[in-house]
């Protein structure tokens, strides 16, 4: 259970109290009406993998996914995930810190530089590949469209997610 | 960049949210929140109160009407792309709608937002004046039905008064062998358009066109249906110069024009993207027995 870190209600600021579900765990926490997901999910519950760079919907740099499909948590308010199911990349590798294929395949693939869009990527990546088994390259580069990196070009990031694709078709 | 406070309203009920938004002052009606969060969090709105439809009843939903599908306004534009009876039953907003943002804002965004939010640019509203689609619109006063062309007043005006919640749109069917076309040219996919053109056609049983409706968006201050192209096309067989007479005609329609993309630049677009979308329309046309 996290503590709040935003103040309980006073005249001014009006909270809701919301229920959901992040990476498993359930939560329960009142919170800011006009707090955004993002910053719930970093300020109150500490998980600072989903990062927040334009807050207007254009990076994709704080894609999670609501309810099982990526979404950008710049663009939903804490209140809004009252009863859904949040995931975030905290929530790709194994608890014995064995990387997701897809976390792998950047690391391998050299798909990210300084990594500010990196969660965002993976959490878009990672519902493609649940929904395509087997993507082709326009698809991959379709999702990628809604995320903005400034150090790849992005042609490493297709790469790493051609080969997780090989491995995840491989391990079936 | 964080949004101004506001108190968030969370309705079950339809009676519900019609009460609040016709009572609480300077209140705004959030559908998916891929337009209005932006605006939020760039602080080009303070409303008071935002009231979510999120969790009203029986605003989502794709229903098989005879000779009409009918879509709830909060039906987000993910289902409607996945929807087997939109591509069946609606081929041009299912082709229209892969062009609206990107899968993740297309995961969230309503269709009915997008009506409110009446970008000129933004595809759905084409469609809907494409397809002579009627918004229901209900308020403290009933329910009251609008075709898209009375609703789109002005650059982002719908005609919605506060205290309205528009719950459903109906797109009525073209017939079984009709061809339909969607272009766009945007310097990025998923940004907003620079220009769009939909267009369908319908052949009677000689060849001849016996109706056609093209309409533009990005070039007026809402989607704008040009009449004067779709009189070129009806009577035709869909000829070349027929095509190319409806694509002048999309060209001679003022067009906005900004710092960045000049009033002659969205003009050319329209002229090509009209053929382009006219072409693969008549193309798609089946033998009508």
């Amino acid at each position: 259970m996290s503590s709040p870190s935003h103040p309980p209600s006073d005249r001014c600021v009006d909270h809701h109290e919301i229920r959901l579900r992040v990476n498993g765990r359930d939560i329960c926490a009142r919170v800011e009406d006009r707090l955004g997901l993002a910053d719930f999910l970093r300020e109150d519950l500490g998980l600072t993998g989903t990062h927040l760079g334009c807050e207007h919907g254009v990076c994709g740099a704080c894609t999670v996914w609501i309810d099982g499909h990526s979404a950008r948590a710049c663009l939903t308010l804490a209140a809004q995930a009252d009863g859904c199911e949040i995931r975030t990349v905290e929530s790709l590798a194994s608890p014995d810190g064995t990387l997701h294929p897809l976390q792998q395949a950047f690391r391998d693939h050299h798909g990210l530089q300084c990594g500010y869009c990196t969660p965002g990527i993976l959490m878009s990546l990672a519902e493609l590949l649940r929904d395509v088994p087997d993507p082709d390259e326009s698809a991959i580069r379709e999702v990628l469209s809604g995320h903005l990196c400034r150090c790849t070009g992005y042609q490493n990031i297709v790469a790493a997610a051609r080969a997780a694709v090989d491995r995840l078709r491989g391990a079936q | 960049m964080k949004a101004p406070a506001f108190r968030y309203h969370a309705p079950r009920r339809l009676e519900q949210a019609i009460e609040l938004a016709a009572t609480l002052p300077n209140a705004r009606l959030l559908a998916g929140g891929q337009s209005l969060l932006p605006m939020l969090n760039f602080r080009l709105l303070a409303p008071e109160h935002v009231v979510d439809l999120a969790k009203v009843e029986g605003l989502a939903g794709i229903d098989e009407l005879p000779g009409a599908v009918r879509i709830g306004a909060m039906t987000r534009q993910r289902e409607i792309e996945f929807s087997e009876v939109v591509r069946r039953r609606l081929p041009l907003l299912a082709e229209a709608i892969r062009w609206v943002g990107h899968r993740q804002t297309r995961n969230r965004g309503t269709l009915g937002g997008s009506l409110c939010h009446l970008d000129p640019s933004a595809e759905q509203p084409m469609v809907a004046m494409a397809m002579d689609a009627v918004l229901d619109i209900a308020s403290p006063k009933g329910t009251r039905r609008l075709p898209m062309h009375e609703f789109a007043l002005d650059l982002m005006t719908p005609a919605i008064e506060d205290g309205e919640i528009v719950t459903a749109v109906t797109f009525p069917q073209w017939p079984e062998g009709h061809g339909w076309g969607f272009e766009e040219f945007a310097r990025r996919h998923g940004d907003y358009a620079i220009v769009a053109v939909a267009a369908l056609v319908l052949r009677d049983g000689d060849g001849r066109l016996s109706r056609a409706s093209v309409t533009l968006g990005g070039v007026a201050a809402t989607a704008r249906r040009v009449t004067d192209a779709e009189r070129c096309l009806v009577g035709s067989r869909g000829e070349p110069a027929a095509v190319a007479a409806a694509a002048e005609a999309c060209a001679q329609v003022p067009a906005m024009g900004d710092a960045q993309i000049p009033a002659g630049y969205r003009s050319r677009l329209a002229r090509t993207l009209a053929q382009r979308a006219l072409d693969r329309a008549i193309a798609r046309t089946g033998a009508v027995a």
